[in-house]
């Protein structure tokens, strides 16, 4: 998953987890497929039918995911096969929340990606290039912590393989 | 060089020196989850191998979003939490409880100086109570449950002093909107801020936690204010048999990211309008306008304090007609005073719909769903499109005062016209 590829899906500036998957269908569920229906859909009520699994980005502005700690929102956004969320800034829990379910999250300035931009996203070399505008842009590094959650494929698997938290001195 | 409150809690608990953008792995006084996260904390919990609890007494679960449950999946996650509770050995706060941010403060778990993590955003409540409260998502309250352990970065700490005098009718949720609209949706993210000030000093502890409630509205990852005799009488009254708090104070030569100094004497009522917490303007900026529905409830203002100001102004004063008051106390505790001081016979009397302790319809799952085009006022701390369930209503947020001397005329009212 070093390599991701897809078309880009443009969102505002303070997208919050409410807008992500309302609160009236994650209190019922822990079926992901079923709350995957409704992602996003109090901005655009047939995005989930409009992405093509694998082969999208969700875009955005300063602050995604800002407002609730509900880790459905990162896992609904997971199960649409969304390649990665690409923002300028997010909101601290969602953050957490995606690294720990192994959805990657990209910071990088995103006004110059337009609603159906080809992007394509190396983890490895830390770079968004987009290829219809063809422009490459450097995106923000993580602590260490969060590559080596990231590099396990997320907490459950982090915390599986080492039994606790281990820091490198 | 000296360090803040966060660097000073983050440093206790993870037995090194801790210094903001550092990642430490901190050993936490207590973890909790509710009904919106504690399932897929108990599917991470079991997925990493989880066995027990890291202490039986250092956990809870708190039902209290969707509450009493509103349909079927709803009811199989609420029996998914009390199975796992039972199996584990530690309290679930069921139905009949309230909030589990109010029943944190009424159980006190955590002393001053505690680090205490919580899946729920608004965890930053008991920062009053000079404890780090920290909100994280399921998979690192299940990381916690298991171990008592988790990795933080060390905020950078935003001083924010309030100085001067609130004016009568002018109350903590409008110095918190105030703050929020100066400040932005993203003015505090990841940041901690310390509070101090006249304005804190001279507020009771249930005014306090307002403010420390709402700085997750900004982003930040706690808000903490030093404890005062307000602050050990709430710890006596409400854990007797708790340790000897230990108060954490910044040191004077802490290093703080900002430090911003505010004059609130002339401050007025403030509103939030629809949809966006930081889209903040003086009550008489939208006075006038018709509401159709007024909510008087959530961790932020559903405390016996809040309670009493409503019914107070709707003494001998009834319900607008046209207007659905719903009233939704915070915790059993909450509920039970306010009767015992009649503060509820006379919010029922004057026509408000009284539930039981809860979320109520804060978080749209029941309760009070408004219908196309209506308009909500409401004491709690979100106002985003779809919120209370109804992407086509909009949400405004006040102070109990505001929202209670609005549901008597029908709209938006500057509270201090009916005092």
């Amino acid at each position: 998953m070093n390599k991701l590829r897809g078309r880009a899906y443009k969102f505002g500036d303070d997208i919050n987890t409410d807008l992500i998957i309302s609160g009236k269908y994650k209190f019922s569920t822990l079926d992901m497929k079923e709350l995957a229906k409704h992602l996003l859909e109090d901005i655009d009520p047939a995005f989930s039918q409009k992405i093509k699994p694998g082969k999208s980005f969700i875009v955005a502005g300063r602050n995604f995911g800002c407002g609730s700690s509900r880790e459905q929102a990162p896992l609904a956004i997971k199960e649409s096969e969304i390649c990665a969320v690409v923002a300028k800034s997010f909101a601290r829990i969602f953050y957490r929340n995606c690294i720990n379910v192994g959805l990657p999250v990209i910071e990088c300035d995103t006004d110059g990606i337009e609603e159906g931009d080809c992007l394509e996203v190396s983890l490895e070399k830390g770079t968004l290039r987009n290829e219809t505008k063809e422009v490459e842009e450097k995106i923000s590094s993580l602590p260490q912590v969060m590559i080596d959650i990231i590099s396990e494929g997320g907490l459950v698997e982090y915390f599986r393989k080492r039994g606790g938290f281990k820091l490198e001195p | 060089m000296g360090k803040t409150i966060a660097e000073k809690i983050l440093g206790s608990h993870s037995g090194k020196e801790a210094q903001a953008g550092e990642i430490v792995v901190a050993q936490v006084d207590f973890a909790f989850a509710q009904d919106g996260t504690a399932p897929l904390a108990i599917e991470s919990f079991r997925k990493m191998g989880g066995k027990e609890v890291f202490h039986r007494d250092k956990v809870a679960f708190v039902i209290d979003h969707n509450s009493p449950s509103s349909k079927p999946g709803v009811s199989s996650l609420h029996r998914l939490m009390r199975e796992f509770s039972r199996e584990k050995g530690f309290p679930l706060y069921d139905i009949t409880e309230g909030i589990c941010h109010q029943v944190m403060v009424e159980r006190l778990p955590v002393s001053a100086g505690g680090l205490l993590v919580g899946a729920d955003s608004h965890t930053s409540t008991y920062g009053a109570l000079n404890c780090l409260s920290i909100g994280v998502g399921s998979t690192d309250l299940a990381a916690s449950l298991i171990s008592g352990r988790l990795w933080f970065k060390v905020p950078e700490t935003l001083k924010v002093i309030l100085n001067g005098k609130l004016s009568p009718g002018v109350y903590s949720k409008d110095v918190i909107l105030y703050l929020i609209g100066q400040l932005g949706a993203e003015g505090a993210n990841y940041k901690s801020i310390e509070f101090e000030g006249s304005i804190v000093d001279n507020l009771s502890m249930e005014a306090r936690f307002t403010i420390c409630n709402m700085v997750a509205e900004m982003g930040a990852e706690s808000g903490i204010m030093n404890v005062d005799e307000k602050t050990l009488e709430w710890m006596r009254k409400y854990n007797p048999s708790a340790s000897h708090p230990q108060p954490v104070r910044a040191d004077d030569d802490a290093n703080y990211e900002n430090i911003l100094e505010y004059d609130l004497s002339s401050l007025e009522p403030q509103v939030a309008k629809p949809h966006r917490v930081d889209n903040v303007v003086p009550v008489s900026e939208v006075a006038g306008l018709r509401i159709d529905q007024a909510f008087l409830g959530t961790c932020t203002n559903g405390r016996l304090e809040d309670l009493r100001i409503a019914a107070r102004l709707l003494e001998g004063r009834e319900v607008h007609p046209e207007v659905r008051f719903i009233v939704v106390p915070a915790s059993r505790q909450v509920s039970l005073e306010a009767m015992k001081e009649g503060v509820i016979g006379l919010l029922i009397r004057a026509g408000a719909a009284v539930l039981n302790p809860g979320c109520g319809p804060c978080v749209g799952t029941h309760a009070g769903v408004p219908a196309d085009g209506e308009v909500v006022l409401s004491t709690a701390n979100r106002n985003f499109k779809g919120r209370m369930g109804n992407p086509n209503a909009s949400i405004y947020l006040a102070s109990p005062t505001t929202v209670a001397a609005s549901a008597v005329k029908g709209e938006i009212t500057d509270g201090r016209e009916l005092q």
